[in-house]
């Protein structure tokens, strides 16, 4: 194998991984001739075939049509929630490194606040009190989220300021909103992809995991991990309801971190993402 | 050291104070009237206004977050709505359930990341170190909830080896009764915490075993290594005293945030193997929206998230004693 490619062999397999995925996902549609509801009782626990190539769910669903159904759900609801925590702890970030002082201290305060809840139960907490669905599932896992990014942020912020273009920025009279957007934002964004791409694995685990627990986009929705929790009810007898949907979630989620190991040897070399990252899940 | 020990325990009061004040007004958030639970759809407005007097919920916010403070020091949790309990009886059994489960899940993945870890180090870029790595990025990647439901489907349903469910007695008190000769319980108990023990455990097992592979490559790279092998020592000593130790710090920060991830692990773990733990109790909790309930366990889960980051800070200046306050 040529050296180039043995050593972002994670980059491309993770990058192959996730635009299968996102193709699944948004070409299924179609495709696919059955619809995510339509039940085919006699046709229950089929095994795949040609006609159905996942086989069918205890309803006799096509289980091809609702893994690529759960696939739109979870990539959209991870890349929002990612999306949002991104832009905001981005913003804070900045704030906090380039102010410095009382700023820098008490946003600092509050996101030692934020971190001071195990992730899950954050989320979980935030979802019964605004209560089940896809908005308010984006709205808990970002309040999850942006720590990391604004921790990130202010920390590359914090050492960029002392550098002279900074100082030259200023001395030209350039104002603090740009000075942060021009000057510095460029600076930090290689780690917050980075990070970025790490943490929709991270919020696709998160996801199907509060969907497992029934605080998810309720069901009829087919969510990966309510078909999970579902399927378990047929363990016994029938567990490829399960399998196949957990496959579906450690693919992804694999996809998505490949993808973000091989972008942070380009990107951040000096692993400023990796030091100051707090693992989610 | 006495200073960032100081330090430390400053910051430690505002953060409690803060997490405090943030499940307070979650918990204001979350829909559902308490009198209308507690006395049912069919109470006259009368009892309403009577309940919730008697409950302070006709105060303003910042007189029942006093009430609230006040309560909690006095080590009060309200009372649960549906269980008509207190919420700290409730949650204490439920406590002990869930730290015996993350601290076997934490010993677990400690003792087999390490291992991996250095493995992998210590043998880079033979097949060790690949199974190492394979194993850690699908140990990163993999559900813990899936991870649990493949054991289970294997190990209880197909194998019947584990018991598939629940809890033995607890391992405190089982080890006692082997130490006076009955050593059943005990076994049960093992078999019992097995399974969730190992879902849970196997996730942060990856991570630390990553972690540990890259401390450990960067110590052994450094110049006392040279010299401490130049001085003739034994490799074994080299690595374990001289590597191990200097790779401690990173490792012993993961441990730590491993426990929190490990905590909300649990959530899902307890739900799946029925282990009657304080994540078992957040969920039913949550879909019974019993609120003083939540209240206590998400507050129960913080505090102590809380502390053990500060143990693992004050950790840092045993195995460091170069580690300042930034």
């Amino acid at each position: 194998m040529p050296k180039a490619l043995s050593e972002n062999l994670s980059l491309y397999v993770g990058a192959a991984i996730v635009t299968t995925i996102v193709a699944f996902a948004v070409l299924s549609p179609f495709l696919s001739p059955y619809d995510v509801e339509t039940m085919d009782m006699p046709n229950r626990f089929a095994w795949p075939s040609p006609e159905h190539w996942l086989g069918t769910d205890n309803f006799g669903r096509d289980l091809w049509t609702r893994m690529a159904e759960g696939a739109r759900i979870s990539v959209l609801i991870a890349v929002s929630s990612v999306a949002i925590a991104v832009v905001v702890g981005t913003l804070i970030g900045l704030i906090a490194g380039y102010f410095g002082g009382w700023t820098d201290l008490l946003i600092m305060r509050v996101v030692d606040i934020f971190l001071g809840f195990p992730p899950i139960i954050l989320a979980l907490a935030i979802i019964a009190a605004l209560g089940p669905g896809a908005l308010n599932l984006i709205l808990a896992l970002s309040a999850v989220f942006w720590t990391e990014y604004a921790r990130v942020v202010r920390a590359v912020t914090l050492a960029q300021r002392e550098i002279d273009y900074v100082a030259a920025a200023r001395a030209i009279g350039a104002s603090p909103v740009r000075i942060l957007l021009i000057e510095i934002l460029p600076n930090v964004i290689g780690p917050v992809i980075v990070l970025a791409t790490l943490g929709l694995g991270t919020a696709i685990i998160a996801e199907s995991g509060l969907s497992f627990l029934g605080f998810g986009v309720q069901p009829p929705t087919p969510t990966w991990g309510w078909t999970l929790a579902y399927g378990t009810r047929y363990l016994r007898t029938e567990p490829w309801l399960s399998i196949v949907s957990g496959l579906a979630i450690m693919i992804t989620v694999l996809g998505f971190n490949l993808f973000g190991d091989g972008l942070r040897d380009k990107l951040d070399p000096r692993g400023v993402a990796r030091r100051v990252r707090r693992n989610a899940t | 050291m006495l200073a960032y020990t100081a330090g430390r325990l400053a910051l430690f009061v505002p953060m409690v104070v803060g997490i405090v004040v943030v499940t307070f007004v979650i918990m204001q958030l979350l829909p559902g009237d308490t009198a209308i639970i507690l006395l049912g759809e069919d109470a006259t407005p009368q009892m309403l206004a009577e309940t919730r007097a008697a409950l302070g919920l006709d105060k303003p916010w910042y007189v029942r977050l006093g009430t609230y403070f006040a309560d909690l020091a006095r080590g009060d949790l309200g009372r649960s709505a549906f269980l008509n309990e207190s919420v700290a009886n409730i949650i204490a059994p439920r406590l002990w359930a869930t730290l015996e489960l993350a601290l076997v899940a934490l010993l677990i993945s400690v003792v087999l990341g390490m291992v991996l870890g250095v493995a992998a180090a210590l043998w880079r870029g033979t097949l060790v170190d690949t199974f190492a790595m394979l194993f850690a990025q699908i140990g990163v990647s993999m559900p813990v909830f899936w991870l649990g439901i493949l054991l289970m489907l294997l190990l209880a349903v197909n194998l019947g080896w584990l018991p598939a469910i629940g809890r033995g007695e607890p391992l405190s008190s089982a080890f006692g009764m082997a130490l006076a000769g009955n050593p059943g319980p005990l076994l049960d108990s093992l078999a019992h915490l097995a399974m969730p023990a190992l879902t849970l455990g196997l996730n942060s097992a990856a991570v630390i075993s990553r972690l540990v592979r890259s401390a450990m490559l960067e110590t052994l790279n450094q110049d006392f290594i040279r010299t401490a092998h130049a001085k003739g020592l034994l490799v074994g000593r080299v690595i374990l005293v001289h590597g191990l130790r200097n790779a401690l710090l990173p490792i012993v920060s993961v441990i730590g945030l491993r426990f929190g991830a490990l905590l909300g692990g649990a959530v899902l773990t307890e739900n799946i193997f029925g282990w009657p733990g304080l994540g078992q109790l957040a969920v039913s909790a949550m879909s019974q929206r019993d609120i003083p309930l939540i209240q206590g366990v998400v507050l129960c889960f913080a505090l102590l998230f809380a502390l053990v980051n500060l143990i693992v800070d004050l950790a840092y200046t045993v195995i460091d004693p170069r580690v300042r306050l930034d």
